[in-house]
């Protein structure tokens, strides 16, 4: 597919309305390509104007802070800056919560303010404006999916109800898990353990998350964060032998029953 | 004999409340102990909190059940505190029930509405007792607690049960009396003649006042000291977005100057500790933060890695956090001024294993009634373990040196970055 850079705009002397900050997983990770595809495929279809920062995009800091590397994220945040304020960017949206969490709430004091919103609010957005028109018979109308609840979304920013508006939008049955929203069980990835084992415990984190998914009996798991999609997917298949409920990004979902 | 007992107790009441602001100023000088952090913007917001969360106990009903609990203890506390001022008239003027001919007919509505309180809170604290020694919740068995934490959280309860039945027993034994609850304990009292009940009632009301100076004196050295550092600990409580970590000013500077060398300054500044090895390089909220909390265990319940079984508990990490600031503090009461004694809280306190576990969920954060973050002291110590000690594991090493060669943290080429815009 064809997506511009900012260079490529810059080159026309052009500004394009939105900056889509693709992010590591989404850029490297071959199950979350799926999801920037996704995203990048609405986007042409709703008409929105979009540039990606392409080979100029780097690390936002995030699992090395997190980590404990405040030198590690100051350099990838220096550098970031650079390239987003020498573009002039306003705008920016992510499918990754910790880059946008690393975006929002950590770029300004160091000179980097931008309006930065995720993917699920942007979908909201486009499909309240009438942007996103979805097929007649979309294959997912009477469907149950329960939606897992991001931390760095949630509890960090607090963003319960876009992507469950989203969801709402597509006349799917949405089931909750015992905990949610402010409640909701970390998928086990965030804090840098996405980069390493976890530590000696009973059981792994994402087990006990696909075992509260698996409990709401739905048809599929919904997720909005390449970290929590990969560690619910592997958690479900530690758990099932056969069939595996299938964990989807939400842009995956609209991607699908989109005009 | 009268003037004996008043002299008698204006000096207990003066030794209480001078032992009480004496122990105060020790726990302030001990959270002063911590780094200055300027936290005094948005006033308005910040009262909003304290109403919100200190006197509107907002988080607390996320269990209405034990919320409506806790808010009769809470209420009660403050409340019966009213009459606590009428017990002080009566004892130090030698009067008896001082304020009844000022306040006429509205003196019985308060006392009975102080016995209808009194009685709730005995209540409530009889189902806390049961929830933490016969229904034994999870987070009141955990480890966390063993020793000298569960006897504290039991001796409190305890003690809140006896003083409210003191109370009662007083009114019930003043034979002038005829207040809603007390009045079904006069019975108990039928065989005793006026004299007796009087020693009865004076007993009662001895016992009463001693035991209240001595939970306020016990409250410093409790889990307790809650019920006065919530409300501080509310206002000073981030107002930011929880995702948002603490920015290094120094780092910051230091990468600034190795971009742009023509800002740094000429003279170079003394190199700075980085994150946090021990106490005194937390900042003084987190410190307050240690004394604020009641180990409830919320937090703990509420982890991730606690309830898969980890090292790691928030709630521990709070609990060694103010064992290690009061160490610190009798070393400087010993020394006059801290004396190096080979301990800190990093390894000494909390273990790197615990560390290591938290993935910054912040489930800990949003759980704690009292506006507490151990998130935030496990972050300050990671930052000490990997830019003072270069103590990672094999992974995250691996993993910084991606993201410093290939801007990801996985080793992928950075020209690849857009490379799914030509996969099909």
């Amino acid at each position: 597919m064809k997506v511009n850079t900012m260079a490529e705009f810059m080159a026309k002397g052009e500004q394009p309305e939105v900056l889509f900050w693709v992010g590591c997983a989404g850029s490297f990770d071959q199950r979350a390509q799926k999801i920037t595809k996704a995203f990048a495929t609405i986007l042409d279809k709703a008409g929105v104007n979009y540039a990606i920062l392409g080979k100029e995009e780097a690390c936002t800091g995030d699992p090395a802070r997190r980590a404990g590397n405040e030198f590690m994220f100051q350099m990838m945040a220096y550098q970031n800056i650079q390239v987003l304020n020498g573009y002039n960017i306003k705008k920016i949206v992510t499918t990754c919560p910790h880059c946008f969490n690393t975006l929002k709430n950590e770029y300004p004091v160091l000179g980097g303010n931008y309006e930065v919103i995720h993917h699920t609010q942007f979908l909201q957005e486009l499909i309240e404006q009438g942007k996103i028109k979805f097929t007649d018979s979309n294959e997912w109308k009477g469907k149950s999916i329960t939606y897992h609840d991001s931390c760095y979304l949630g509890r960090a920013n607090e963003i319960y109800e876009a992507p469950r508006k989203v969801l709402e939008s597509l006349d799917m049955e949405l089931r909750e898990m015992k905990r949610c929203k402010s409640k909701g069980l970390c998928c086990g990835a965030g804090g840098a353990q996405m980069f390493k084992e976890e530590e000696k415990g009973d059981k792994r984190i994402n087990t006990e998350r696909a075992d509260e998914a698996l409990a709401t009996k739905s048809d599929f798991v919904a997720s909005a964060c390449p970290f929590c999609n990969t560690m619910m997917t592997d958690g479900i298949k530690n758990r099932t032998e056969e069939v595996h409920t299938e964990v989807l990004d939400i842009a995956e979902i609209i991607a699908k029953a989109i005009q | 004999m009268a003037l004996i007992a008043e002299i008698l107790f204006s000096i207990l009441t003066g030794t209480a409340l001078f032992l009480f602001s004496k122990n105060l100023l020790t726990i302030r000088r001990n959270i002063l102990i911590g780094k200055e952090a300027f936290i005094n913007d948005r006033p308005a917001e910040r009262w909003k909190q304290v109403i919100l969360l200190a006197f509107g106990q907002k988080k607390m009903f996320r269990n209405p059940l034990v919320a409506i609990l806790h808010l009769f203890v809470y209420v009660g506390f403050i409340i019966i505190n009213i009459e606590l001022l009428e017990i002080i008239v009566d004892g130090i003027t030698g009067s008896h029930r001082a304020f009844a001919p000022l306040l006429g007919t509205s003196y019985d509505l308060l006392i009975n509405s102080f016995e209808i309180l009194a009685a709730l809170v005995l209540i409530a604290c009889v189902v806390f007792y049961s929830r933490r020694n016969i229904i034994r919740l999870k987070r009141f068995i955990s480890k966390d607690l063993n020793g000298w934490p569960r006897s504290d959280a039991n001796a409190i309860l305890i003690t809140e049960i006896v003083l409210m039945g003191l109370f009662l027993i007083m009114n019930a034994a003043d034979p002038a009396s005829n207040f809603l609850i007390s009045s079904y304990l006069k019975p108990l009292f039928n065989s005793f003649n006026e004299s007796q009940l009087s020693v009865i009632e004076h007993t009662a009301w001895w016992i009463h006042i001693i035991g209240i100076y001595a939970f306020m004196n016990y409250l410093p050295y409790s889990k307790h000291l809650h019920i006065i550092l919530a409300f501080p600990n509310a206002y000073y409580a981030p107002l930011e977005p929880k995702g948002k970590m603490h920015n290094m000013q120094s780092i910051q500077n230091e990468v600034l100057y190795a971009m742009q060398p023509e800002m740094a300054p000429t003279e170079a500044a003394a190199p700075e500790k980085f994150g946090a090895k021990d106490v005194m390089d937390l900042s003084w909220k987190n410190l307050m933060d240690a004394y604020s909390c009641t180990e409830c265990g919320r937090c703990s319940a509420a982890c991730p890695a606690n309830l898969t079984g980890k090292l790691l508990s928030p709630r521990k990490i709070m609990m060694s956090t103010r064992d290690r600031l009061e160490a610190v503090g009798k070393n400087i009461d010993a020394n006059k001024a801290f004396v190096d004694d080979g301990k800190s809280l990093l390894h000494d306190y909390i273990t790197v294993e615990e560390l290591r576990a938290c993935t910054t969920c912040n489930a800990c954060v949003e759980e704690c009634p009292v506006s507490i973050s151990p998130m935030d002291i496990i972050l300050e110590l990671r930052r000490s373990l990997v830019m003072e000690e270069s103590n990672a594991p094999a992974e995250w090493n691996g993993m910084f040196s991606n993201i410093e060669n290939n801007f990801a943290p996985w080793k992928f080429s950075p020209d690849d970055r857009d490379a799914w815009t030509s996969q099909s």
